[in-house]
């Protein structure tokens, strides 16, 4: 009984009687919601356009990261430092496009997923090659991010908001409203989901496959080079942040493989899941359950739509 | 020259069905497993049997447990690190509670507790597949890794939170624990690679091997067959978990020797498995043994080989270079021979049989 009380109602008497602490645990979860959901947007970019389940996306953002804050300890300039990182991520796209892609066109899904294990590996063999293994301070001033929080009185209490975390939930959107504009209203985006559609009548009227591949990785970059951002001026710019991507596997989960608007869904619901979680029901077990909520919670919802919140239903044929 | 069949004519179907069909084969069977249990332990070095033969047997168990999940059934897991952590573990706890019964006893019972929780995780493999699944496996992973550092009970309660090996004997010579040779660990590893192998050889090469290759063609013309797919699975995840738990038990207690749990089984350990099946061959049982040896040795090489040759490589810079190889490996395999080592090898024998022809 008393086990009983504690799971079902304590937790939610905790939150009535400290609501600013509730809304300082939501506010939180949303913004790490926000970031698990921008790496989750990479992998929906690509599994989209080419059906390969990218699982280089989070190393993807540690790697743009480092090199953007490796360039500018070598005396590189912030702003052209952006830009050469971004120079970076396509010429990456092109390279994986050539050498993995192409080769292994029409070969079984899994292979393909494999081949971007193996992409993970070398892309940190290089990184840590190149940058070193250590974690780094993200260049956050130079960018002009700001830095620093407000404290906002509200319901009897203070909530304490990141500078750092409002902009990252504002560039999210912006970016995200762009990527929409992107693919609704440009040549190249319808190119995208013709692709996305079939891959067969996109070749029969003329779109090239492996230029909208090569494309369509850079985007999945460029997603990559703004969530590394983002999350490097939360903590640091290291390897670590690996891990932390794997969350955003239960985040596709939730949202379906090929939905944009389930990747950013997705991402809230897992983002504010876990940290309620851990906050409020973590202490019954000892805590850090952080690490494997999210993936219970995504195996919740897949037992009751396998597909996904917003993917396509899967239909099998024989 | 050597590799030829003709002159051997089989007579009956279970002659034509034998694993190793050609007297070639076995006779070549034969001398590796002398050449194992012989001349390695009389000739090899203290170092070469650590570092190189233990390891690489240890991963062989947990490649050939991942693979019979992955190759076999087609049902992506990533959660290999987990379950041979929990055979570990139950290992444990077993020769903590019952110190008389033999070490080895336990080490092999320890699968059977490994394999009732890979088949609780393996209950959603009915409802999603594919990557969907992955990540299902995923959850097991994190959980499990969770319970070994929370969970104080599983390591009895120690300061430290690692698994601390007791020495057990077998006819009165240490197996396990500080006064254990590496060659003595490394003959009882040996034993249980080879019996572990032939069973698995056997199930595999019969009715419940033929009923996950069905699953994994095609799991709903397999249901139509008639093959009950929820058992199928179960059943599939079980085996392969039994076998990563014994794994995890023989990392411990014959090649660790102890230590901490989240170091030794996290996910890092299950993508590691998951490249040596890749690499090896999935579907293939002495693809586990190519890709576990080439994985084991790649780091080892790197590390020890190149300085002897005037190369000096720092140990993060070894690392480094690991990864770059392992990746571009895996790559360099799946564009080349999606099938592995294990393919390859099937190939030469092919070659070897018909020449100096071509067909």
């Amino acid at each position: 009984m008393d086990l009983l009380f504690k799971i079902f109602i304590d937790p939610f008497l905790q939150m009535g009687a400290m609501p600013d602490l509730l809304v300082q645990t939501l506010w939180e979860g949303l913004v790490s919601g926000v970031l698990y959901a921008l790496i989750a947007l990479g992998f929906v970019l690509i599994f989209k356009a080419s059906g390969v389940f990218n699982f280089a996306q989070g190393i993807m953002v540690v790697f743009a990261g480092l090199t953007l804050v490796g360039l500018h300890e070598k005396g590189v300039p912030a702003w052209l430092a952006v830009l050469l990182t971004l120079g970076v991520m396509l010429a990456l796209a092109v390279a994986v496009e050539r050498v993995v892609l192409r080769p292994l066109v029409n070969q079984p899904d899994i292979i393909l997923f494999m081949a971007t294990f193996g992409l993970t590996y070398v892309l940190i063999g290089i990184g840590e090659f190149i940058f070193g293994g250590e974690p780094k301070q993200m260049i956050t001033e130079e960018l002009g991010l700001p830095r620093g929080a407000i404290d906002v009185a509200m319901l009897g209490g203070r909530v304490t908001f990141q500078k750092i975390d409002i902009a990252a939930a504002v560039i999210a959107s912006i970016m995200i409203a762009a990527l929409a504009v992107f693919f609704q209203y440009t040549r190249i985006g319808r190119a995208l989901r013709a692709v996305a559609d079939s891959h067969k009548a996109a070749l029969s009227v003329g779109i090239s496959l492996n230029q909208i591949w090569a494309i369509v990785w850079f985007a999945a970059g460029i997603v990559a080079l703004i969530t590394g951002i983002m999350w490097g001026a939360r903590s640091d710019v290291s390897f670590a942040l690996q891990t932390i991507a794997l969350k955003a596997l239960p985040v596709l989960i939730l949202g379906g493989f090929t939905s944009i608007p389930g990747a950013i869904v997705g991402g809230l619901i897992i983002g504010i899941g876990e940290k309620l979680a851990e906050f409020y029901w973590g202490p019954l077990v000892g805590g850090g359950i952080e690490n494997w909520i999210a993936y219970v919670i995504a195996l919740g919802f897949l037992m009751v739509r396998p597909q996904g919140l917003f993917g396509d239903k899967i239909i099998e044929r024989i | 020259m050597f590799y030829r069949e003709a002159g051997q004519y089989k007579k009956t179907y279970s002659a034509d069905m034998a694993v190793f069909p050609i007297l070639q084969d076995r006779i070549g069977i034969g001398l590796i497993l002398a050449t194992a249990a012989i001349i390695i332990p009389i000739f090899g070095s203290n170092f070469f049997i650590s570092t190189v033969m233990i390891p690489f047997l240890v991963f062989s168990l947990a490649a050939m447990g991942l693979n019979i999940v992955t190759g076999y059934t087609g049902l992506i897991s990533l959660g290999t690190g987990a379950f041979m952590g929990v055979g570990a573990f139950a290992c444990y706890k077993l020769t903590t509670y019952f110190p008389d019964v033999n070490i080895i006893i336990w080490i092999l019972v320890s699968g059977v507790f490994s394999a009732a929780i890979g088949a609780l995780f393996g209950l959603p493999s009915l409802r999603i597949k594919g990557f969907y699944l992955a990540v299902a496996t995923l959850a097991a992973q994190f959980f499990l890794e969770w319970c070994f550092v929370r969970v104080p009970w599983l390591f009895n309660y120690n300061a430290s939170g690692a698994i601390e090996v007791p020495q057990r004997t077998l006819f009165g010579v240490a197996i396990t624990g500080a006064n254990a040779t590496p060659t003595t660990r490394y003959l009882v590893l040996l034993g249980i690679v080879v019996l572990m192998t032939w069973v698995a050889s056997n199930i595999l090469h019969g009715r419940i091997g033929r009923t996950f290759m069905a699953v994994r063609d095609m799991d709903i013309a397999a249901e139509l067959m008639g093959i009950r797919l929820l058992p199928a699975k179960l059943t599939a995840f079980a085996m392969s978990s039994f076998y990563c738990g014994v794994a995890g038990a023989c990392m411990m207690f014959l090649w660790y020797g102890g230590g901490e749990a989240s170091d030794a089984f996290n996910i890092n350990q299950s993508f590691n498995i998951l490249f040596m099946v890749i690499i090896g061959g999935l579907g293939s049982l002495i693809g586990c043994f190519f890709g576990a040896a080439l994985l084991n040795i790649v780091p080892i090489i790197l590390k020890f080989g190149l300085p002897a040759i005037g190369l000096p490589l720092a140990g993060a810079t070894a690392e480094h270079i690991n990864h770059l190889f392992v990746g571009s490996l895996i790559i360099f395999f799946l564009i080349v021979e999606p099938h592995g080592l294990a393919r390859l090898w099937q190939i030469t024998k092919q070659k070897l049989r018909t020449w100096p022809f071509p067909y």
